[in-house]
């Protein structure tokens, strides 16, 4: 059986998405198998047009840290959040969603980005894909 | 067999290793890809990933501008 990673995207924080996001990306790429299961503030990333919308983890600033540190992205060439999911989708990364998220805060599927998930399921899925993981992430 | 090219020169964290895998999983078995970049963590990584899928690096070649070439057989 191929080695997996599963990582918990709780948090919305837009550095910390990046964080899920290229360690998602690294396990695809060395051959492994990856899920990444988003709950709560991760969920909400996952509306249309949401997944770059969250703040910093630290000094936001109201904003204008998170523009910074976008700026100095921008100028070391970081791709974006939306391509580095694309690329995840590409190499056959698995999405999926937080039902009871949805419920508590009200989302519809068809406010998500449901050519990203694969799957809606609850902590028995996550369990599921997390028990014969090499490397599991709550991030 | 073909030859595959891919520059990520210039790129950086994680996408001249997800180029290399995006490449590798397009190719047939006996395919070569040649990778060129500058990212310098990923000079190591890329033959990293390839000994964990159990690919050969043919050849890895560094120029004067620090720019790096690597060849692996699928």
């Amino acid at each position: 059986m191929t080695d997996k990673a599963v990582i918990v995207v709780h948090s919305g924080d837009l550095d910390k998405i990046y964080s899920a996001m290229i360690v998602a990306n690294g396990a695809l790429s060395m051959g492994m198998d990856a899920s990444l299961f988003f709950t709560f503030w991760g969920l909400q990333c996952l509306k249309k047009n949401g997944f770059d919308k969250g703040p910093l983890s630290r000094m936001n600033l109201l904003g204008l840290g998170k523009w910074m540190v976008k700026s100095r992205m921008k100028k070391a060439n970081v791709v974006s959040l939306e391509r580095l999911m694309n690329d995840y989708k590409e190499l056959g990364g698995k999405v999926i969603a937080c039902e009871m998220t949805m419920e508590i805060m009200g989302i519809k599927p068809e406010q998500l980005n449901r050519e990203w998930i694969d799957e809606y399921g609850a902590v028995g899925t996550y369990i599921m894909e997390a028990k014969d993981a090499k490397i599991t992430l709550f991030i | 067999m073909t030859e595959t090219n891919i520059d990520v020169r210039g790129q950086t964290c994680p996408v001249p290793l997800v180029e290399c895998r995006k490449a590798l999983k397009k190719a047939a078995p006996g395919d070569e890809i040649i990778i060129l970049g500058t990212h310098p963590a990923s000079k190591k990584e890329i033959p990293m990933a390839c000994t964990a899928m159990g690919l050969e690096v043919m050849e890895i070649e560094e120029n004067a501008d620090k720019e790096w070439k690597i060849r692996i057989k699928r």
